[in-house]
């Protein structure tokens, strides 16, 4: 973790620090506004009792309309190409609109908006045009939410030139990209698991900016590097602890950012380990846990001692059953099989 | 509505433009001149004319694939223009967009959109803005009767109408959607009675008549401009060349353009300019000989200008991202820059 003052660091959950980033935000730049289905509610009414009835359908954006209220804290309709358009359309001519996109799967809705127009305006407008867009949009499977609700399809985005993407795994990560989401001038992908919504970490008081494109070694090892991206770093975190009691030192890197990528950061633990695991809960085809293989295959060949293990979730979409959908989530046991399959 | 003379004179100055543009790209693109998909809008001016009569600089438009006409009504360079539809380095877009993305954001002009119904959410976005920055600033939103059947203009008619927002949607129904007419696609066959459904105000004008337009569009944007919401405009008009150059427009009677022809926008305006003695044969005239000028100065301008450095290839993608990152997975790939 980055190191920090002592006394400047209390615990906050990922929900509280995204919801911290967003506030703050919108207090520093009066241009800041959020957008999306319900993220106040009942927009309807006039009714006190009914003001932020729910914040957000998981309430990320709970009590943010009682202190910039509802022109900046604006509840759409559920049109998502709608309203991710308008975002586009106003980042284009001056605003820094958060549009919220409920969850990942319902892209396929809006997906012309989003790499049509605000990926490739800045190319297609020689340069004149800045989308400074920040698109939040939950992700992970495990809420027993089934196929619609349960994708982490993030490569889709990393796929198009013009976009940025990130996707936190902790409660610091989460508030300090979305401070940088927010500041940067590029659209911006922000994949929220909403399995960490509940989960708890320190996380610095005030203004705490994390800049795009920067991998953490969320653990220092030397046998072999585990690469995760959002949970999948949890689960690579206990994996590595289990490892460590087989007497394994694994290294746990975080991407953090998707794209731009932190090569760098990924080739020197390579280079360290000469070992490779990558844990990514996307399908598993053209995905971003492929790129990484891709890397070292193409960059990192000769550091290599074992073939690249990759633990994704099957080629299915997320199945809807408990016992169907544990079996489909990456799972830590897994990763310390794929680790130890690298060790031979 | 009153107009004035200079209004007047500049309103047949961009109209001559238009169709000058217009004409010599289809003479141009059928020597081979020019690369890519060309929509040419000759026939249609009065519609982006009649509307950016009333717009100001700071004001917004988004347009379509036909959207040459919509930049020059909007004061786009005429010379930046050409030269981006030749593709060179010294065009609006640096040669990056091309006819069917040629745009200038500096001018308020949100670009020309490959996707048919792309315009819609994006102009309720510019509306936003400046309903959130308390200006007056307006949007006008042109798409054609193809878009009209598109979601996500129905989604951006429901936003701008619950919103209030100042933008005005102006559907150019120039007759037919690439080859097909609105009689089999639009069910209802009544295109602004889609949008009085959306609670604004909508009415169908004869796009073809620039006083009609005129009209109409300032009742629309003064609406606008004082925060009273959204207006619809179907502007009912023709395409004198196929949906794109090279097209053999094999979907439409001769005698149907010949009909439209002798509707023509231009010759309309001189015809009542003329006979009400509010300009001179004379001076529109002068305004033909510039126009023609001036198109043969932007063909020149494209044709001397040179071509993009390939290194650009790379620029303008993000406002900040690493170089290496933009061609991964091997060496020495990115050009250097000259």
């Amino acid at each position: 973790m980055t190191a920090m003052v002592e006394e400047a660091v209390r615990t906050l959950s990922y929900r509280e620090a995204i919801n911290e980033a967003l506030r703050l935000e919108m207090r520093r730049d009066p241009t800041v506004i959020l957008m999306g289905e319900d993220v106040t509610g009942a927009s309807h009414s006039e009714d006190e009792s009914h003001l932020d009835a729910w914040g957000g359908v998981l309430g990320v954006t709970k009590g943010l309309v009682h202190e910039f209220g509802r022109q900046r804290v604006r509840d759409t309709p559920i049109t998502e190409s709608g309203f991710v358009g308008a975002g586009v359309g106003a980042a284009a001519t001056g605003l820094r609109p958060v549009v919220e996109l409920m969850f990942i799967g319902f892209m396929g809705v809006c997906l012309d908006q989003i790499v049509n127009q605000a990926a490739k305006m800045r190319y297609m407008f020689g340069g004149k045009a800045r989308i400074p867009l920040v698109i939040r949009t939950m992700i992970g499977a495990g809420f027993r939410a089934a196929a619609q609700h349960s994708d982490s399809i993030y490569s889709t985005f990393v796929h198009f030139p013009g976009l940025k993407v990130v996707a936190p795994a902790t409660p610091a990560d989460a508030k300090g990209l979305l401070m940088a989401a927010i500041r940067d001038d590029d659209p911006v992908i922000f994949c929220e698991h909403k399995l960490l919504y509940d989960m708890k970490g320190p996380v610095p008081e005030g203004e705490y900016v994390i800049p795009l494109g920067q991998a953490e070694i969320k653990r220092e090892g030397s046998d072999v590097t585990i690469v995760a991206i959002s949970r999948m770093v949890l689960h690579a975190l206990e994996a590595a602890e289990r490892l460590a009691q087989q007497g394994i030192s694994a290294e746990v890197v975080d991407l953090r950012t998707l794209s731009p990528l932190d090569e760098k950061t990924v080739l020197d633990s390579i280079r360290k380990t000469g070992r490779l695991v990558v844990v990514d809960e996307d399908n598993p085809r053209c995905s971003v846990a492929t790129d990484i293989a891709t890397l070292a295959a193409t960059q990192a060949l000769e550091f290599l001692n074992a073939p690249v293990k990759l633990v994704t979730p099957p080629h299915t979409p997320v199945p809807f059953s408990p016992t169907l959908e544990d079996a489909y989530i990456p799972s830590p046991e897994r990763i310390v099989a794929a680790a130890r399959a690298t060790l031979g | 509505m009153e107009i004035s003379r200079d209004k007047l004179l500049w309103a047949y100055e961009r109209m001559r433009l238009i169709r000058e543009f217009e004409d010599r790209l289809h003479t141009d693109f059928a020597a081979g001149k020019i690369p890519g998909f060309v929509h040419l809008y000759a026939g249609e001016e009065a519609v982006a004319v009649g509307l950016c009569a009333h717009l100001r600089d700071d004001d917004f438009i988004t347009s379509t694939h036909r959207g040459h006409g919509h930049c020059i009504a909007k004061g786009v360079d005429l010379r930046e223009m050409m030269a981006e539809i030749y593709g060179k380095a010294t065009g609006a877009c640096k040669g990056k967009g091309g006819s069917m993305h040629i745009a200038d954001v500096d001018k308020g002009m949100l670009g020309a959109n490959g996707i048919v119904g792309g315009g819609p959410p994006l102009a309720c976005g510019a509306g936003l803005t400046a309903k959130l920055k308390g200006t007056d600033q307006v949007t006008v939103c042109f798409f054609g009767d193809g878009a009209s059947n598109q979601g996500t203009t129905f989604e951006g008619l429901n936003l701008a109408g619950i919103w209030k927002l100042p933008v005005v949607f102006v559907c150019e129904n120039n007759g037919y959607a690439e080859t097909t007419s609105p009689r089999y696609s639009v069910s209802g066959q009544d295109i602004a009675a889609r949008a009085r459904g959306f609670g604004m105000p909508s009415i169908a004008i004869d796009g073809l008549d620039f006083f009609a337009v005129y009209e109409a569009a300032g009742e629309a944007i003064a609406r606008a401009r004082r925060g009273e919401g959204p207006t619809f405009i179907e502007a009912q008009t023709y395409r004198y060349y196929g949906h794109f150059e090279g097209d053999s427009i094999r979907y439409r009677t001769r005698e149907e353009e010949e009909h439209y022809r002798s509707l023509d926008c231009l010759h309309r305006f001189r015809q009542t300019t003329i006979s009400q003695g509010l300009l001179t044969a004379a001076e529109l005239d002068e305004i033909d000989a510039r126009a023609r000028a001036a198109i043969e100065d932007a063909v020149r301008f494209a044709a001397e200008s040179p071509m993009p450095d390939p290194a650009e290839l790379l620029t303008d993608v993000y406002v900040d991202y690493p170089m290496a990152a933009l061609w991964p997975f091997q060496e020495a790939a990115v050009p250097v820059h000259r």
